[in-house]
């Protein structure tokens, strides 16, 4: 398979880079810590990947994503992109976020408008492929706002609203378009909460994400009992939710 | 904005509830897990907040990778290079055995020694200088280490190998933490022509035929015994002895398991002397009259335990302790059996008791592994068990044998000093190296290799 790979250094993305290497697949990486793409670019091919590329962009410079994603095309050169994942996000703190919108509007960048901007660039290129799949870690945030974390939900749901719409418009292309959901991931970006039974680590959650990719499937919870848990969290009434601080 | 940036550069970390594998003890840490070697110096360097320990995948049994923080290698899990001329790999010390089994095995190439489970990382097997099935004749883990990358106490590297920073390299090997966080390691490898193992079993009626057949079988290249320890009387160390060689024939290929696993912790008192005799009865009974010959794929054979994850919560919520020594060969027999008698008298067993040949030690400091018969007992926590590992101690000290530190969580300071005559050679050089104290464990302050109080008193 050929991947491109966009915030490759999550510890999301580097489970699934993982999974995609061992089965000799070719990869693009798009990261924004220099040293950190060098060593995972070397991990993969030992792990068995037949190419690895790599570019270092912070995604906040929306100027260089042009070049960047001209790379990636250049890597892969005439041959077809079967997959594009898109992994990068960031969980700002919320309390600060509400008084700064400065901040606000960053975050929204991060974790929203850079993924737009990303599909949009590159939406044309799969629909001239006529195949392969765009693939968006969003998140179980998005699904309703909730006082600790709903400037990053806010924007999580932005991805996914737009990914609904899109994958009608892409029907006709056979291009598939794949929202992801994580739930609790004990990663670096949860670094500071205490974690408990309901977290997952990020090679189990690379597994059912490629899963999810192989079975072509539309929008998926990760681990799936976060689909339940959502739609408890999605059926209580406003009235009740609004005085819920979880 | 400053303020969540800061949130993640300086690494608020979460507070866990950690414990070794035996989940005895238990204390209250955070965590810090640095996403690469640089962001590992610096928490070093900056040398602020209680003092921390290295932590691997938290394999060992006790207390050695436990303290008020532990400075964790999980992301420090790259492969660097792998040189199939040299027959070399490099990677993170985060790196898994597992891991590297899934890089290896199909192409041929496999790891010198084992532990008996593949979870542990590198770093972990260096610090321990783990052993495995074939320790009498290829030696232990860190004999196949080429060099490693050491992260100082103070934040400096240094690359350390037999010939170069020497006395780093063989106070490190074994070292369990105490002498720097490992970054990264060079691991030699060898050769095999299939996936799979030709073992082979063999029932022995007593200890002194178990002790027989692994003398006899001394130049197999796997070889462990399974010892029903609550057999008495003329059946006392009647087992079953394992070997294993690498099969000729055979694919070269890398298999996923499915896994049952142990969600919850079973009441203690499911695993007592009448379940665990009859598991014993049991799998005696099962090889008794057969002498097999079996060809195993090398996971089963190697890390059967693997295959039901989380099964150390078998034990009961208050955990269990498992206790290693080795005896030299000339007082293992009667040490052995005293420590039987004195197991079997008490009542309390173990699920496993195994039996095995070391070869000669090597040079490090505090390696554990020397020439003899290591026998590896478990016993769920109970609070009279504590005074029975005393007992033991003195049976063991007098037979002139020591403990192996990846499964301690209670000996003493005297006891340690006693199995391990260069831990003065080992504390100086903690000592020169680690003025500030800013790496120790909870067993380095009970071995009186660190002082918990000193780094509280410098601050
Ligand atoms: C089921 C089972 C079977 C086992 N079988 C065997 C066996 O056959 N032979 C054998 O020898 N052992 C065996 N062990 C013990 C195990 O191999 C050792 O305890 C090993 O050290 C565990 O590695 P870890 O990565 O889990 O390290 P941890 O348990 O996390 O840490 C162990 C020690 O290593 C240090 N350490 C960890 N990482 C680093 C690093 N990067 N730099 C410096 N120090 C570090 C820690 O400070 C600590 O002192 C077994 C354990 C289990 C649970
Ligand atoms: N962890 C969870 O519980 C959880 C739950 C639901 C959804 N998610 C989503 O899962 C995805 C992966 O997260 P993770 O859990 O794997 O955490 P992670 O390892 O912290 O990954 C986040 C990644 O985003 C990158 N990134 C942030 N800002 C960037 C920028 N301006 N330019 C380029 N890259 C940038 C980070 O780069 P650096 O490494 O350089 O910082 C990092 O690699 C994210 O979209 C996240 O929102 C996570």
């Amino acid at each position: 398979m050929n991947i491109l790979l966009i915030g490759a250094g999550s510890a999301i993305a580097t489970a699934v880079a993982r999974r995609y290497a061992a089965q000799h697949s070719s990869l693009f990486l798009i990261a924004r810590n220099g040293s950190r793409l060098a060593l995972q670019q070397q991990d993969l091919l030992v792990r068995g990947a037949a190419r690895v590329g790599t570019r270092v962009l912070d995604l906040l410079n929306h100027e260089e994503y042009e070049t960047a994603i001209n790379a990636a095309t250049e890597f892969f050169d005439e041959e077809d992109i079967d997959l594009v994942l898109i992994c990068h996000g960031s969980l700002p703190d919320q309390e600060a976020a509400e008084q700064d919108f400065d901040l606000a509007r960053r975050e929204i960048d991060i974790n929203g408008l850079s993924v737009i901007s990303l599909l949009t660039r590159l939406t044309p290129y799969l629909k001239a492929q006529g195949r392969g799949m765009l693939a968006v870690v969003t998140s179980v945030a998005g699904d309703r706002g909730r006082q600790p974390n709903f400037v990053y939900g806010a924007a999580k749901a932005l991805v996914s609203t737009y990914l609904q719409g899109l994958r009608g418009k892409l029907l006709p292309y056979g291009v598939d378009v794949l929202d992801i959901r994580p739930g609790l991931v004990d990663s670096p970006m949860t670094q500071q909460f205490d974690k408990g039974l309901l977290w997952s680590s990020p090679e189990l959650v690379a597994r059912q994400i490629e899963k999810a990719i192989r079975r072509k499937r539309h929008t998926v919870y990760v681990p799936g009992y976060w689909r339940l848990i959502m739609a408890v969290v999605r059926s209580i009434p406003e009235a009740v939710f609004k005085r819920l601080k979880f | 904005m400053a303020n969540s940036v800061k949130i993640r550069m300086t690494g608020v970390n979460s507070r866990m509830r950690l414990s070794g594998w035996g989940r005895y003890p238990y204390v209250e840490a955070s965590v810090l897990a640095p996403r690469d070697a640089d962001s590992t110096a610096q928490i070093l360097k900056n040398g602020e907040g209680p003092r921390m320990i290295p932590r691997g995948a938290g394999r060992s049994y006790g207390d050695s990778a436990l303290a008020a923080r532990v400075l964790s290698s999980r992301y420090l899990d790259d492969f660097i290079s792998l040189d199939r001329r040299a027959l070399t790999i490099r990677c993170g010390a985060g790196t898994t055995l597992a891991e590297i089994l899934r890089v290896c095995v199909p192409q041929g190439l496999f790891l010198p020694v084992l532990s008996g489970t593949k979870t542990v990382t590198i770093g972990g097997a260096i610090a321990a200088d783990i052993h495995g099935k074939n320790h009498h004749v290829d030696g232990s883990f860190c004999d196949h280490i080429e060099r490693f990358t050491l992260l100082l106490p103070s934040g400096e590297t240094a690359v350390c190998s037999p010939t170069e920073n020497k006395e780093y390299f063989q106070a490190t090997c074994g070292g369990m933490g105490l002498t720097g966080m490992i970054l990264d390691a060079t691991i030699s490898l060898k050769k095999v022509p299939s996936a799979f193992i030709s073992a082979q079993s063999i029932p022995a009626a007593n200890l002194e035929e178990s002790l027989a057949l692994l003398r006899q079988h001394n130049d197999e290249q796997y070889v462990v015994a399974w010892v029903d320890c609550l057999a008495k009387a003329s059946a006392l160390g009647r087992g079953v002895i394992h070997l294993g060689s690498h099969s000729e024939t055979g694919k070269l290929e890398h298999r996923s398991k499915r896994k049952l696993s142990v969600p919850f912790t079973t009441p203690g008192f499911l695993l007592n002397r009448y379940t665990m005799g009859g598991f014993n009865q049991l799998y005696y009974a099962r090889h008794r009259f057969k002498k097999s010959v079996n060809s195993v794929y090398y996971d089963d054979y190697f890390f059967p335990l693997d295959s039901l994850k989380g099964w150390n919560r078998l034990y009961g919520s208050e955990g269990f302790l498992q206790y290693q020594f080795v005896l030299p060969d000339d007082a293992a027999e009667s040490g052995l059996r005293e420590t039987l008698e004195t197991v079997s008298r008490s009542g309390k067993g173990s699920f496993l008791a195994v039996l095995k040949r070391f070869g000669p030690a090597n040079a490090n400091w505090l390696s554990f592994p020397s020439e003899g018969v290591t026998l590896t007992l478990d016993f769920k926590y109970e609070p009279d068990l504590l005074p029975l590992l005393d007992r033991l101690d003195e049976i063991v000290l007098a037979a002139g044998g020591r403990h192996y530190l990846a499964k301690d969580a209670r000996m003493s300071a005297a006891v340690f000093r006693q199995g391990y005559p260069n831990w003065h050679q080992f504390k100086a050089l903690k000592d020169r190296i680690d003025p500030a104290g800013t790496l120790g464990s909870l067993q380095s302050d009970r071995l009186g290799l660190t002082q918990a109080a000193m780094r509280s008193s410098q601050r």
